[in-house]
């Protein structure tokens, strides 16, 4: 019954395979089995969107997915965001505006934000807030974070 | 000590956080992220139930399950008398404590820790857990303060005795403690006013809201070290707690604390780390991980408060406030030590009263101990009190702010509870708010209104120790204790490399833990920009008067003719940089300071902010929001007004929306995210500033605590929005769509 | 988490044959937002987990003029808003599925997880209902159709019988005049569960001023999503405006059987039923005049 099973899938454009039961969670698999602790666990219950990634290019909860259903996917986690020795317009603008005080939420936001200017380069901030009303953040009031997202779509 | 506010080179700008890219790019290491090799995971068995005795406990099957490493339950705590401990930012009796962290005879909440397991994986310990046989006789339960307090209530603690104005009674109560503040003589104070407001107020149970869970790791070392890792706001006080809890020296006890994912005052108190630690011990010295659910987190760390608050205010129709009187009854949950002392501190703070009485009831019922939640007890208080100021400047046809400004408290007057005020800038912040483009703002639309509240907080110095060492190439490496939550490694950063005339970038700043640095309190009470940057500032002293003995000994001068600025010593002409000197040393130049300031000096905020009430559902729309605060000196700005926005924030979710909600057997029926409902992006506006500057004496910056304050005013402010938009007082927190109609509803049948 | 089996389906039947051989023991994932919760938190157990993800018709949005929509019942509601022809022909399945949780949920919930869960505050139901959907029901060896309305009997519970799942859902094209709205209430502005729920359909008559027939269903107010038939059958004929509208919500009011819980009370919940059945109406008849 406890049998693991071989997951093979490409994250952060790698392809590799791991190991995991099928009850193990992608959020659990990532943070747990490979290593990626980016993805942070604040409900476990798709409530809070500490836990985004991208999976085929779509902003989910990786607490909500099955760590097997990333067999023959991708995934795309905060760790792969910056490129090339570079920030990711995104990170860069969320500290130039203090847009992060403890910093758990910050790389679901950051994702879930990515995945916002992927649909919508040039959102108005209303769209912004709708966009990433599933992402709680208890220590900043949003300001900041809808305003470095403003900001990353203007240099985007 | 004089400051010059203009003169500052560091100070007052906003460079990136020194851990800015670690939490961008996902590196950082928060509690939940520790590995270690052969870790084991834990897991809690709580209490299904609000109050019961515990017959018997049967671990025997969870035990022969596969995997399964250990099991605990409260017979492998020490066994602890009666001892009072002040540990972070409460005082507390460590049996309790000990009784909180798992239950030994009785469970007194929902949640309440019964036994702890660790096994192979976190899915084997929660098996584990469904196999452990607990018989409960079940116990009435009280949930309710005021019901608590009554003659036939069930009884929490059998030991308990009132402690009736420092008197200790000899019946069993739920009240732990009445406290009172007087002054003057009430009865001629209320026979002079033209108009009194009485109120009556209740708001409920609410939680810090911290994303993060509470999670800790733990090794339990052959030769009895212990070594714990976690996500704290103090992990000295982590060290401290746990030496009582498991009575153990200190010095056997290492916290490394990590990354900390959100604390407001809830990740004070410990709840897993002793766990962890026995369980390691008992499974063989395995490191052992513990972190908590969601719904764990919300049954069974420290909410704040629930209370029931009664306010009496009589003013002159020349707008003097005449006589003020309060009673507070806060819930303490299972266990002694609200924050109504704090609470009492707050609700009268902003006003020079010649009369008042304020009498505070801490009762214990049967929810999760309360823990400090930012500003513990001032949100409920201000509430109360702000808005029957309201209502007494709507009575007698004066502006809020004008009404609040012939009232307000500046330098000499006298708290409440006694002391006296020094250099406070309440007054500046009414008028910074009464100018600001927004209170003069047309608002127009149905159903809109615009309140205001000021508020109060003391804040905290405690105690800091920092550590500096001078590298080859003039850069320095600065070693600091106070986790860091929103961003105060740059703002202490900041305040070495203004002393030491250096530019930002050249302060390298790292948190470390008990093994590494000298003590220092929590990060908490709004002192640590404040307490830990009066210790860097000593330090860069230190460094400065070591560096200039050095440029001294190199010219080989007398030292007192070397001159030091801006990071230049001189000396008859010759000139050397802090760069240059810092490749000339032959012995290490580093200089640790500890410090215990006491001039923290307390803030004010006023708070305005535009609703509209959509009369037929009740809900509630934040159209435009105004934070204004006397914040001292504002070290970084950017993290400053993050601050005034994050606390207004939280104000707004406990004005409107959260709240605990029990079913009738005593179970908290909303432990998730879900429907305890905190604010989303799309639940509020933009939050505009307004930093009045005016600096505290007490701090060599001028700086004053800035980040409890914020949560203050938001709740009276919104209520009295809500008021001039929709007509009805609202006296209950949160102020939902369900009671916004119902009040509604009411004052529509009184009107008919 | 309790340990289960996965696999994925390679069809219908396959799926159908799978449930039916493990007796009670298998549960159908699609986009995994409620079963993966329920299974944490043990609220449901399962031996097997079969992932419908990969089979076509399951995954399925088509739209034509004579054949309405298919929308196959694990398609997530990010693509069911983003669709053209849904976007211009089903606007209360437009308000539905972009109300689901938040946009990270709407990446993989579906209207058919939705509808299976059969939560008595779902949101797609009542929109759903107002267009008229019919489930298509897969078995081991044939098919059934149910109407919407009559898919959930109680609180968590469907028709759906051993060996049987729901691989699709068929809603007929909108005819001349029609318009639809779905309205919830919650006190957020997002990610709450409906305090209570209305979807509600019109059709007018050619000149767009009397109402030919309409179609009102609630959420939250009784076990199961309640289609109230009486309160669109008293709108035939009528003009369409707020009067009739209110003559409407009291019908709706009267039929909602709402209890009291953590979310609102009963007599909270039959208050809201009155003021989102019109506001409900007066959206959906704004957009049949479009």
């Amino acid at each position: 019954m406890k049998s693991k099973v071989i997951v093979a899938t490409t994250i952060n454009g790698e392809e590799l395979e791991f190991l995991c039961e099928p009850r193990q969670s992608l959020l659990e698999v990532l943070r747990d089995v490979l290593g990626l602790t980016g993805a942070k666990e604040g409900c476990n219950n798709g409530n809070c969107g500490a836990c985004n990634v991208l999976l085929d290019g779509v902003l989910v909860n990786s607490c909500l997915v099955l760590g097997v259903e990333a067999e023959g996917r991708t995934v795309e986690t905060v760790e792969g965001m910056a490129s090339g020795g570079q920030l990711h317009p995104l990170q860069q603008k969320f500290l130039e505006h203090a847009a992060l005080q403890c910093g758990i939420c910050t790389p679901g936001f950051l994702l879930a934000a990515k995945s916002l200017l992927d649909h919508n380069p040039d959102p108005t901030e209303a769209e912004v807030r709708h966009w990433l009303a599933g992402n709680l953040c208890r220590c900043t009031g949003y300001d900041k974070i809808v305003r470095a997202v403003l900001d990353a779509a203007d240099t985007v | 000590m004089t400051t010059t506010t203009t003169s500052y080179k560091v100070i007052g700008s906003r460079p990136l956080r020194p851990d800015g890219v670690d939490k961008v790019t996902g590196r950082a290491i928060y509690g939940a992220d520790v590995r270690l090799p052969g870790m084991l995971y834990g897991k809690v068995l709580r209490s299904p139930h609000a109050h019961a005795r515990i017959v018997s406990i049967d671990a025997s099957a969870a035990l022969t399950l596969r995997g399964v490493r250990a099991v605990i339950t409260a017979q492998d705590l020490p066994a602890i008398g009666d001892k009072i401990a002040d540990l972070g930012e409460s005082v507390v009796n460590l049996r309790y404590a000990s009784n909180n962290i798992l239950a030994h005879d009785k469970v007194l909440y929902h949640g309440h820790a019964v036994a702890a397991v660790a096994a192979d994986n976190v899915h084997i310990a929660e098996e584990a857990l469904a196999l452990i046989k607990v018989e409960y006789e079940v116990l009435p339960h009280v949930l309710d303060g005021k019901q608590a307090m009554s003659a036939n209530a069930p009884i929490l603690l059998d030991d308990l005795r009132t402690n009736e104005l420092g008197k200790l009674g000899n019946a069993p109560t739920n009240v732990a403690e009445h406290i009172r503040h007087q002054r003057g003589d009430l009865d001629k104070g209320f026979a002079e006013a033209d108009v009194i407001v009485e109120r009556t107020f209740h708001t409920a149970t609410v939680h810090q809201g911290y994303i993060e869970p509470q999670n800790a790791t733990a090794l339990w070392n052959e030769d009895d070290q212990v070594f714990v890792w976690c996500s704290t706001q103090g992990a000295f006080s982590v060290q401290e707690q746990l030496a009582e809890l498991l009575q153990i020296p200190i010095s056997r006890i290492t916290v490394t604390p990590t990354e900390i994912g959100g604390g407001f005052g809830g990740k004070i108190n410990v709840y897993l780390d002793p766990l962890a630690a026995l369980l390691s011990r008992k499974a063989g010295h395995r490191p052992v991980k513990m972190t908590m659910t969601r719904a764990e987190v919300l049954t069974s760390t420290g909410p704040t408060s629930g209370s029931h608050i009664r306010v009496k205010m009589g003013a002159r129709r020349d707008g003097t406030i005449t006589a003020a009187q309060a009673e507070l009854i806060y819930e303490a949950g299972a266990y002694p030590g609200s924050p109504v002392g704090a609470g009492c501190g707050v609700i009268f703070a902003n006003y020079r009263l010649e009369n008042l009485q304020i009498d505070g009831y801490d009762v214990v019922v049967n929810r999760p101990k309360a823990s400090a939640y930012r500003a513990p007890g001032g949100t409920n208080a201000a509430f109360a009190s702000e808005t029957v100021v309201d209502e007494l400047a709507e009575k007698l046809g004066i502006d809020p702010i004008e009404f609040r400004l012939r009232n307000a408290v500046r330098e000499g007057d006298r708290r409440p509870d006694g002391p006296e005020y020094k250099r406070i800038g309440l007054i500046e912040t009414l008028e910074a708010a009464r100018s600001h483009p927004h209170y003069t703002a047309p608002l127009t639309g149905k159903h809109r209104g615009r309140g205001v509240a000021a508020g109060y907080w003391g804040n905290w110095g405690g105690k800091s120790s920092a550590t500096a060492t001078v590298n080859s190439d003039g850069t320095v490496n600065l070693i600091e204790g106070s986790t860091d939550i929103g961003g105060s490694r740059a703002s202490i950063a900041m305040q070495l490399a203004e002393t030491l005339g250096l530019p930002y970038e050249d302060i390298r700043p790292q948190v470390v833990g008990t093994a590494s640095v000298g003590y220092n309190d929590v990060t908490g009470g709004s002192r640590t920009t404040f307490g830990t940057g009066w210790a860097v500032y000593e330090v860069g002293k230190k460094i400065l008067a070591e560096m200039r003995q050095r440029a001294a000994e190199y010219w080989d001068v007398p030292v007192e003719s070397v001159q030091v600025a801006d990071g230049v010593f001189a000396h008859n002409g010759d000139q050397m940089s802090f760069r240059e000197l810092a490749g000339k040393l032959d012995t290490p130049v580093t200089a640790s300071a500890s410090v215990h300031p006491q001039n923290y000096g307390p803030g004010f905020g006023v708070h305005i902010v535009d609703v509209e009430v959509d009369v037929e559902t009740g809900k509630v729309e934040i159209l435009r929001y105004t934070a204004a605060q006397d914040v001292g000196k504002a070290i970084h700005p950017s993290y400053v007004e993050g601050q005034l926005q994050g606390g207004a924030a939280q104000g707004i979710g406990w004005a409107l929306n959260e709240e605990y909600v029990y079913d009738d057997k005593g179970r908290l029926v909303n432990a998730s995210l879900l429907d305890y409902r905190m604010p989303t992006a799309l639940d509020l506006p933009m939050i505009d500033t307004v930093l009045v500057e005016a600096p505290n004496p007490g701090h060599p910056y001028g700086v004053r605590g800035v980040g409890e304050v914020p949560i203050v005013p938001p709740a009276a402010a919104v209520a009295n929005a809500i008021y001039r938009a929709a007509g009805v007082r609202m006296t209950e927190l949160p102020m939902s769509p369900a009671r916004i109609v119902a009040a509604l509803a009411t004052q529509s049948t009184n009107a008919a | 988490m309790q340990p289960f089996r996965y696999i994925r389906a390679h069809n219908a039947e396959h799926a159908a044959t799978l449930l039916q051989q493990q007796d009670g023991r298998a549960r159908i994932l699609a986009g995994g937002t409620d079963l993966i919760v329920a299974l944490r938190e043990h609220r449901i157990e399962a031996d097997l987990v079969i992932d419908v993800k990969g089979i076509p018709e399951v995954e399925e949005l088509s739209f034509s003029p004579g054949e309405g929509l298919r929308i196959g019942a694990a398609a997530p509601c990010h693509r069911i808003y983003r669709h053209a022809d849904v976007l211009h022909h089903y606007p209360g399945i437009i308000d539905a599925a972009s109300l689901i949780g938040g946009i990270q949920i709407q990446g993989r919930a579906s209207l058919g997880g939705n509808l299976c869960n059969a939560s008595p505050a779902a949101d797609s139901i009542p929109a759903l209902i107002v267009h008229s959907a019919i489930c298509e029901i897969a078995l081991p060896q044939s098919r059934r159709r149910v109407p919407v309305e009559e898919f959930c009997v109680a609180p968590g519970k469907t028709v759906l019988g051993r060996g049987e799942f729901l691989a699709s859902l068929h809603l007929p094209p909108p005819p001349p005049g029609f318009g639809a709205a779905y309205l919830r209430f919650i006190p957020r502005n997002e990610m709450d569960i409906a305090v209570v729920g209305v979807g509600a359909s019109v059709q007018l008559d050619a000149e767009r001023r009397h109402i030919r027939s309409a179609r009102i269903a609630l959420a939250a107010v009784a076990p199961t999503p309640l289609f109230v038939q009486e309160a669109g059958d008293a709108l035939i004929g009528a003009e369409a405006n707020e009067e009739a509208f209110a003559r409407a919500a009291e019908i709706a009011r009267a039929a909602a059987r709402p209890i009291s819980d953590m979310r609102g009370t009963a007599e909270f919940r039959r208050h809201l039923v009155g003021v989102l059945t019109q506001r409900a109406l007066a959206k959906a008849v704004e957009r049949a005049n479009k």
